[in-house]
């Protein structure tokens, strides 16, 4: 195969058509690359940008409703879409290896994981028996797999997300295709989980001269990663080429936008609080929440009916203080209970030990009367995560956005229809949009959405559970710039939740670093940034994709 | 999407997706409503269903014949059964009743008992499912536990035991179908209460200082009930075949006339050999009636189905 001259891969006017009630959409619409043998190339692009629909095409993996339209695909210069089902089966795995997105779904949860790679090795023929399982602990060693030998006889939920999509990578290279195409390999793990298994990969596949094609949403983590950058957008490829210089020098607008909005380049806070911090009394500290000692154990059940319960201590002696008008960010990787310490200040759990007070009063749970919850509920308000579950999908925007002024009898109908009309605005959302369900809005719009209800009531504190995780970076730019500009025109306080040190820059003016269960480091942004003390807080700094690219004179 | 312009922000001249979209303005109820009438088992389900209830409804003039009359009564003789001529398009049975006639106004009595006895299960159900669902705790577990007990037990077995307590009488096989019924809908209500009770828009519920009983009404409630209207369709066919068996084991009362599906099985058994029609018949009308909800309902549950909800 090796006097096939030219590229690995050449995809040309590429089109992807879904059939859906709504007739045909094309999902990719006339793109062109190439990946030539031993490169990585990166195609980036928000979601529904078509880039795992350009991957999938490659290796025939695409949903039943979907079809290729129009172009071509060659491999090695064979035609793939040519080959037909059976020649694309001879290619794929082989010759094309694939890390999917999700190491929680794509791995068989019924059986062990060294049998899931020898049976790989079998099903495209490259040894069998034995052989096939002395192979796999080989290769899950290879894949930085601590202690292959023992792992290979795990099932995959005894494994932590960084070991499965180290399984993941081991099959996928099980038979050192000539391409890997790597589909968001690192999206569902942690920042500094991501980090070590992308520099593994790296060397990896650089050891062993493969190909690989990065799918990623992550512009820093692309051009830090890739030789060559391809850029999608709405099914076409916008631009392409070197990456850093299509960092420095981006040509199309939509890669301005996007590099301007990746949160892994920013470098400053978005807009400075206040203009000058005007209480910073030393007697008198103005501080609308004080968390003192707070600590929050958990009962886990025992097995069987009998055994006896565990305990887990979620939050353990964490103290902190967010100053009126200002944003406290708690970051941390998922499980260091920075989630529990949030719904403790939004008083939805007890805490176990330690308290918690807002404006001066004890948040305390179940021994406060209504009328004193009802007055604490009205000041503090969350905005979650998932904008797809965060909004009842019964609800229209308008009855949403109206419920919190209808449950507290503010106002008449004709007062708070001003009012859910004011807060659209503020939230920069179209009047239009009132009649519509949650289901037929964009990430961005039912977040911008879960804003508006928070605001309905006027808060002084706003909790953000993750507010920004879920959206593609462009909108998360816009929500953090909503965020910011509401924070400087009413005066609002944000306790800020992420596992997104990139994001804590932008937003937040101190940050606590979390670490299980506890506040590791803390202090202004700009010092913990700057100068950090804890080797935790540290690494998570470098994890931050595309730290390391010298952009030279960028600003935020 | 016209309006994801706006969410890009005000300063950037991209193009946004063109065309109107035509689904604005719907919720989940209308979007199921339109996914359905795509869904060609949906069309069928709901045809029968529409093509019975009419039958049904309008028993006294489709039928040529009384419920109850013996027309034929003359001609039947211990050897022979008249079968279809222009005076009885489906024959006579083994009392000289029209068949016809019989399964008409069968149709209104089988149906009454299916669709009483489901609203009677559900009302139990959602009753039970509420009590579990919202509260939890004890409550929780008390009823489940209960629950369990009836579910442990075979329904069609209940069911005969109930209606045996009761009484022979049309409104003892309605109780009994119902009574087995109620676990179900129990189970399940609390079931999918329970998961929706853990989403994030019930967490920002209660931190707008709503009471719970508010969020348990019009947030987590409302939300948990597609299932269990689909279910109580499914339902709907169960109930139908169950009445069926109860009538053709005697527990419905009436006399051997009566009209009623199940009941004209139970005669039919002994002229089998005779006239198999008797049996065919009635015995196709249950089938097709069962066949017709479980159609209609697995068809409304891929409509209500979260997964192929658009996003």
């Amino acid at each position: 195969m090796d006097a096939v001259d030219g590229p690995l891969l050449s995809i040309r006017d590429l089109d992807v058509g879904f059939r859906t009630d709504q007739g045909t959409a094309l999902a990719v619409r006339g793109a062109s690359f190439e990946v030539h043998a031993g490169e990585t190339v990166a195609v980036v692009g928000e979601s529904g940008s078509g880039k795992s629909t350009t991957a999938a095409a490659v290796v025939g993996l695409l949903a039943p409703n979907g079809s290729v339209t129009g172009g071509q695909i060659h491999f090695q210069g064979i035609d793939l879409l040519r080959a037909g089902r059976a020649g694309i089966a001879r290619v794929r795995g082989k010759e094309i290896g694939l890390v999917p997105q999700d190491p929680m779904s794509n791995l068989n949860p019924v059986v062990r994981v060294g049998r899931q790679i020898a049976e790989t090795l079998e099903d495209n023929g490259v040894v069998r028996g034995p052989a096939a399982r002395r192979r796999a602990v080989e290769l899950l060693d290879e894949a930085g797999l601590p202690d292959a030998a023992a792992r290979a006889h795990q099932y995959p939920h005894e494994l932590s997300g960084g070991m499965r999509q180290r399984v993941l990578i081991a099959m996928g290279l099980a038979c050192r295709p000539r391409l890997l195409i790597a589909d968001e390999p690192t999206s569902a793990l942690d920042v500094t989980v991501q980090r070590t298994i992308l520099d593994h990969l790296d060397t990896l596949t650089a050891d062993l001269g493969t190909a690989v094609l990065l799918i990623t949403h992550d512009l820093g983590l692309a051009a830090e990663r890739a030789d060559r950058v391809v850029v999608m957008y709405r099914g076409e490829v916008v631009e392409q080429g070197p990456a850093l210089d299509l960092l420095r020098s981006p040509r199309h607008e939509y890669t301005r936008r996007l590099s301007a909005a990746a949160p892994s380049l920013a470098s400053a806070r978005l807009t400075p609080a206040r203009p000058s911090p005007p209480r910073d009394a030393p007697d008198t500290p103005d501080n609308i929440v004080e968390v003192d000692g707070v600590t929050k154990v958990f009962r886990l059940r025992g097995p069987g009916l009998l055994g006896r319960g565990r305990d887990l201590t979620a939050v353990d002696d964490v103290s902190f203080t967010i100053p009126r008008g200002t944003t406290v960010a708690l970051v941390g990787e998922s499980g260091s209970g920075k989630s529990t310490v949030a719904r403790m200040v939004l008083d939805l759990l007890t805490p176990t030990a330690g308290e918690i007070r807002f404006n001066g009063r004890a948040v305390s749970g179940a021994r406060r009367d209504r009328a004193a919850e009802v007055r604490f509920r009205k000041q503090v308000q969350p905005v979650f995560q998932d904008p797809y579950s965060s909004l009842d999908p019964l609800y229209s925007v308008h009855r949403t956005i109206e419920e919190p002024l209808r449950a507290h009898r503010l106002g008449s109908p004709d007062r708070r229809r001003e009012r859910v009309e004011e807060l659209m605005d503020a939230v920069a959302l179209p009047l239009d949009l009132l009649r519509r369900y949650p289901g037929e809005l964009s990430g961005g719009q039912r977040q911008r959405v879960a804003i508006a209800r928070a605001l309905a009531v006027d808060p002084d504190l706003v909790v953000c559970d993750e507010a920004v995780s879920a959206l593609d970076v462009i909108v998360q730019s816009q929500i953090l710039h909503l965020l910011a500009d509401l924070q400087q025109r009413w005066g609002l306080s944000y306790l800020f939740i992420t596992h997104d040190l990139a994001v804590v820059r932008q937003i937040a003016d101190e940050v606590c670093v979390v670490q299980g269960g506890r506040v590791v480091e803390s202090g202004p942004v700009d010092q913990v940034f700057e100068a950090p003390r804890e080797g935790y807080t540290r690494a998570l700094l470098d994890a931050i994709p595309g730290r390391s690219l010298d952009l030279g004179a960028r600003s935020g | 999407m016209t309006t994801e312009t706006h969410a890009l922000g005000p300063h950037d001249p991209l193009p946004a997706r063109p065309g109107p979209d035509p689904e604005a303005g719907a919720s989940i109820w209308r979007l199921a409503a339109r996914r359905l009438r795509r869904n060609p088992g949906a069309l069928v389900g709901a045809t029968i269903i529409v093509l019975f209830v009419l039958v049904a409804l309008l028993a006294p003039v489709l039928a040529p014949y009384d419920g109850q009359a013996l027309p034929g009564r003359a001609q039947i003789r211990p050897t022979y059964i008249p079968g279809p001529s222009a005076d009885h398009l489906l024959g006579l049975d083994r009392f000289g009743g029209d068949l016809l006639s019989k399964l008409i106004w069968g149709a209104r009595a089988s149906l009454t008992i299916g669709v009483l006895s489901t609203l009677l299960g559900l009302a139990g159900g959602l009753l039970l499912g509420v009590l579990a669902g919202a509260f939890g705790g004890w409550v929780d577990m008390a009823t489940m536990r209960l629950v369990d007990l009836v579910l442990s037990v075979p329904s069609l077995l209940l069911a005969v035991s109930i209606a045996a307590v009761i009484g022979q009488s049309p409104r003892a096989v309605v109780i009994a179908i119902g009574a087995v019924q109620v676990p179900v809908f129990a189970r399940l209500l609390r079931g999918t209460m329970l998961a929706q009770r853990g989403q994030e828009y019930v967490l920002a519920a209660r931190s707008l200082g709503l009471t719970r009983r508010t969020v348990t009404m019009s947030h987590v409630l409302p939300n948990s009930l597609g299932p269990v209207i689909v279910q109580a369709t499914l339902m709907l066919a169960t109930a139908v075949i169950e009445a069926a068996a109860l009538s053709f084991l005697g527990l419905g009362g009436g006399s051997p006339t009566t009209a009623e599906w199940g009941r004209m099985l139970t005669v039919a058994q002994n002229e089998l050999e005779v006239a198999p029609r008797l049996a065919l018949w009635p015995g196709a009308c249950i089938a097709v009636t069962a066949l017709g909800f479980t159609l209609f309902g697995e068809a409304l549950r891929e409509a209500l189905d979260p997964k192929t909800r658009t996003r």
